[in-house]
């Protein structure tokens, strides 16, 4: 399955040779780097490296699950071209890890990290989860600044419905963080990182220092475009959107005979707007004044609430104004 | 006229009465049962989901009876609610006789009893007729005994039928042409034809539905409205089939319609007795009343810039509601719109949901009232049906306010509550009558404003739907009245303002901030609604803001997702009203009508 997945990859990347010719930065991720073997993830890089062209001084990440990260593997990563590694830590407490149903445990995560650095990645990333069940944040976030990294990702634990921590939820096994201490956690979080000298540059992101943002991410929120390859995969040029069949076996099939796109959009300038206003709240770039519509005083009535500031025609949220990144857009618009 | 037969279905809610009125029309081989739409008589939407019936349809039924001869049988359908009841008058006296239909389960209802009375205030033949009897909890011996010991008919010759099965239809069939008396009139007579119904069908103009009583018309004649003495040319006679189905000539005891050139549904009136021009009618069908709106609300559009359009809905909906009356009215919070009176609250909730779903207008109703007179200092007088428009207190000496008399009819079991319930509403001069052991019938005269507030909810709550209710006016009197300003952050909001008792105003007050707290959604921003009565603030309620809305993931594949439901979420938006700085969806504004919780 694995070998057809890479044939079908290898053969939508052709597809793109010629409307996606070179790229500033490369993102492999979502689970799959874990599922290859070091044969098939370096035939694979071969193969992006031949058909594309890969500027220099690009951005080339990894995600990576702790329990994958060795020593030599984190070697191969490097020697493989990848110069940035996102490493799923999630917690550093064995209760919460084995709650969330993780493989690995906070001794593999630490171990992942002093591995990473020592391989000699420009950046390091830390994904990390607050919110959590009896959580003792504070703790776990000095713990992950203690390591240094370049980069951390704090997402505030979300359930879905259907995934089995809702049913562990919806069972009473345990509590959910309330929005206030949600919004607690948040800032603290803010105030933490600050201290430490890390950038809020986005929502969920923080980085020490301009040069450790995410490069390939801030396309996406800057609304540049980007090329999605595998399953479920979305792209955009810049005025459309597509993406392809979230089928596996379809994927592999649709790219025998022709394409695995499903679904396309070409979004209106009125579109465009709202995506930018959406994107652009959850940012410390924010948007340009002009493309906010409402009134002057919605937007000096933001400013004295301390959600936005604005600055040099442009308006940007301030910390507490991302905790309202999905409301902005509709009260700016 | 000897195989006419003219007659209606009446049953408690539930109890199949469409149902029954399917299977009739089915089984008279009128529509096959490919084409069979379940409910056919209630055929629109909004009536199928309230399951009632407000726009009554009519069916004539062919019927080969066991003697062979061939039977029109005209199904007359009747309105089920309380705002409608004078139109429910008029299709009863358009009949000689009543299917009474009891749920084989759940006995003799309220409603069964009202609509009893309702039928033999018409003199007509009642065939109770029994349903449901395939239910497992069907009881046929204690219903039977109630249909003779609370209806006072003969059970003997109650029909037992199961509608939603076909069981028993032939016999209803049979004994709607064996016992149900064929009309009576002259033929030689002047015109008398009365209007029981009115459709406007947009290739063909105001279709009557009508009973004649006496003599005959057929196209080309010339007839007269007797209430208003209209007249117009009749282009087309003819009866109801599945679709209209013309015809030479209605004759006394027929029932048809009539097309006759009218241009809106509201140039007839239900109730009025259509005569020959040239050869008038001494006298009217029946009694005639013109339909009095009865609660008064604004309607604006959401966007202040869509007037036009709700211009356009209104006259156009306007075409096929007779009882509906608008002009033109304006509001500092809500731009222009329209005055509306109503005949019910039922009514109001109609229109306003017609408006939207047929008419695609998005509009706001403002808190209904009712009809205030006013006595000033000066001698002048004044009456408003407007909240906006209440006078300086100081300047009034009286003020008056409309009573009705309310019927209700309950069993026994209930009277403790429902008595309470009037004396809290400010019920008066109450009356009882035991029109059968275990029921009872009360009267009160009670101010219409405190009906419109829930009261027809509140009464079916306390009584688990057995109370029956209807309501007449009576007259204008003096009541010690006071406006209450609604505030949203400070703002005076005029469409939310309300008239009210002096008694009732604190409780009333905080019941609408409770209200509005309930339908405003969070904000990103305190919001704080205040009742005040001249300046001093009598009820507050406070909408905290929420504290955070932010997903926690936003990358390459999420982004089209979330712009779609920033869309879906403008929409919305746009369906809401900013007063000052606050979203006020549209249902907040009527939100003061909704029950209190027990």
């Amino acid at each position: 399955m694995i070998d057809s997945w890479l044939e079908a990859l290898c053969r939508e990347l052709d597809l793109y040779r010629e409307q996606f010719p070179r790229f500033e930065t490369v993102y492999l991720g979502g689970g799959t780097p874990s599922l290859l073997s070091d044969q098939q993830l370096g035939s694979l890089m071969e193969y992006v490296r031949r058909s594309i062209s890969i500027l220099d001084g690009a951005e080339c990440t990894i995600e990576v699950n702790p329990d994958d990260v060795s020593r030599e593997k984190a070697g191969l990563l490097r020697d493989l071209g990848f110069n940035r590694l996102s490493i799923g830590v999630q917690s550093f407490n064995d209760r919460l890890l084995s709650l969330l149903q993780r493989r690995h445990t906070a001794l593999q995560a630490c171990e992942a990290v002093a591995h990473a650095a020592t391989a000699g990645f420009d950046s390091i990333s830390l994904d990390l989860m607050f919110g959590l069940p009896g959580q003792d944040w504070e703790a776990e976030l000095a713990q992950a600044v203690a390591f240094q990294p370049g980069h951390l990702s704090c997402y505030q634990l979300t359930i879905k419905p259907g995934t089995p921590f809702h049913a562990l939820q919806q069972s009473g096994e345990f509590e959910i963080a309330s929005e206030e201490t949600l919004v607690q956690l948040f800032m603290l979080t803010d105030s933490i990182l600050d201290d430490a000298g890390y950038a809020h540059y986005e929502v969920s992101n923080f980085a020490r220092g301009i040069e450790y943002e995410a490069r390939h991410n801030s396309r996406y929120w800057q609304h540049l475009p980007y090329l999605g390859l595998g399953p479920s995969a979305h792209s955009f040029d810049g005025r459309t959107r597509w993406w392809n069949t979230a089928s596996l076996p379809e994927y592999c099939q649709s790219l025998a005979k022709g394409s695995p796109v499903v679904g396309r959009e070409t979004l209106t300038p009125e579109q465009l707007r709202l995506e930018r206003l959406m994107l652009g709240m959850r940012t410390q770039r924010g948007i340009a004044r002009e493309d906010v519509s409402a009134d002057v005083s919605v937007l000096e009535r933001l400013e004295r609430a301390g959600l936005v500031v604005v600055h040099d025609a442009r308006v940007v949220p301030t910390a507490r104004g991302m905790l309202f990144a999905d409301r902005l857009p509709l009260v700016l618009e | 006229m000897r195989h006419i037969r003219n007659f209606s279905i009446i049953a408690h809610i539930d109890h199949g009465k469409s149902t029954l009125a399917d299977r009739l029309i089915q089984s008279s081989g009128l529509v096959s049962d490919r084409d069979f739409h379940n409910q056919l008589l209630d055929n629109m939407d909004l009536e199928q989901e309230r399951g009632i019936t407000i726009k009554s349809q009519t069916i004539a039924l062919p019927y080969t009876g066991p003697d062979k001869q061939k039977y029109v049988l005209n199904l007359i359908d009747t309105p089920g609610h309380v705002d409608f009841s004078y139109e429910v008058s008029r299709a009863l006296a358009s009949c000689e006789g009543v299917l009474l239909l009891v749920d084989a389960a759940q006995g003799v209802e309220a409603q069964t009893l009202a609509n009893l009375y309702a039928a033999m205030e018409h003199d007509l033949t009642i065939i109770p007729v029994i349903n449901k009897i395939d239910l497992p909890a069907a009881d046929i011996e204690r219903v039977k005994e109630e249909i003779d010991a609370e209806l006072g008919l003969d059970s003997d010759k109650a029909l037992l039928c199961s509608a939603k099965d076909g069981i028993g239809i032939e016999e209803v069939f049979e004994a709607v042409i064996e016992r149900l008396p064929p009309p009576i009139g002259d033929l030689a007579a002047p015109l008398q034809a009365l209007i029981f119904d009115a459709n406007y069908d947009q290739f063909r103009g105001t279709v009557v539905s009508c009973r004649v009583f006496n003599g005959s018309l057929r196209a080309g004649d010339t007839i007269r409205f007797m209430s208003n003495q209209a007249t117009y040319r009749v282009e087309e006679v003819g009866v109801f089939r599945l679709k209209l189905e013309k015809r030479q000539v209605l004759s006394a005891g027929e029932v048809g319609y009539i097309i006759a050139g009218i241009k809106t549904v509201a140039d007839t009136r239900v109730g009025d007795t259509i005569t020959l021009d040239d050869n008038p009618a001494a006298k009217v069908v029946g009694d005639f009343k013109e339909p009095k709106s009865m609660v008064f609300s604004s309607v604006y559009p959401i966007a202040a810039d869509d007037y036009p359009g709700l211009v356009d809905a209104l006259e156009k909906y306007k075409l096929n509601d007779a009882a509906l009356n608008y002009q033109k009215d304006s509001s500092a919070a809500l731009g222009q719109g329209f005055r509306c009176g109503f005949l019910g609250l039922l009514h109001l909730e109609i229109v306003q949901e017609r408006m939207e779903r047929e008419h695609n207008q998005a509009i706001i109703m403002t808190a209904p009232s009712v009809q205030y007179k006013f006595i000033l200092k000066d001698g002048s007088e004044l009456t408003i049906e407007n909240p906006q428009y209440y006078p300086d207190p100081m300047a009034i000496e009286t003020a008056f306010e409309p009573y009705v008399r309310i019927n209700i009819i309950i069993p026994e079991r209930y009277m403790g509550a429902v008595m309470k319930l009037c004396t809290d509403r400010r019920g008066s001069n109450s009356r009882f009558n035991y029109p059968s052991p275990k029921r009872i019938e009360i009267n009160f005269d009670m101010p219409l404003a405190e009906i419109i507030y829930d009261f027809y909810d509140r009464l079916k709550s306390i009584t688990q739907g057995y109370g029956s209710f209807d309501y007449e006016y009576m007259d204008h009197r003096p009541g010690d009245l006071v406006k209450i300003e609604m505030m949203v952050n400070h703002e005076k909001v005029d469409a939310l303002s309300f008239i009210s008792h002096r008694d009732n105003s604190r409780p009333r007050a905080l019941q609408y901030c409770e209200r509005l707290k309930e339908e405003i959604p969070r904000q990103m921003f305190k919001i704080i609604i205040q009742g005040s009565i001249g300046g001093s603030v009598i009820a507050r309620s406070t909408i905290n803001p929420f504290r955070k809305d932010v997903t926690a993931k936003c990358y390459g594949g999420d982004i089209s997702r979330k712009r779609k439901l920033l869309e879906k979420q403008k929409k919305g938006k746009d369906r809401m009203k900013m007063v000052g700085n606050v979203q006020i969806p549209q249902k907040a504004f009527v939100a003061i009508l909704k029950s209190e919780k027990d």
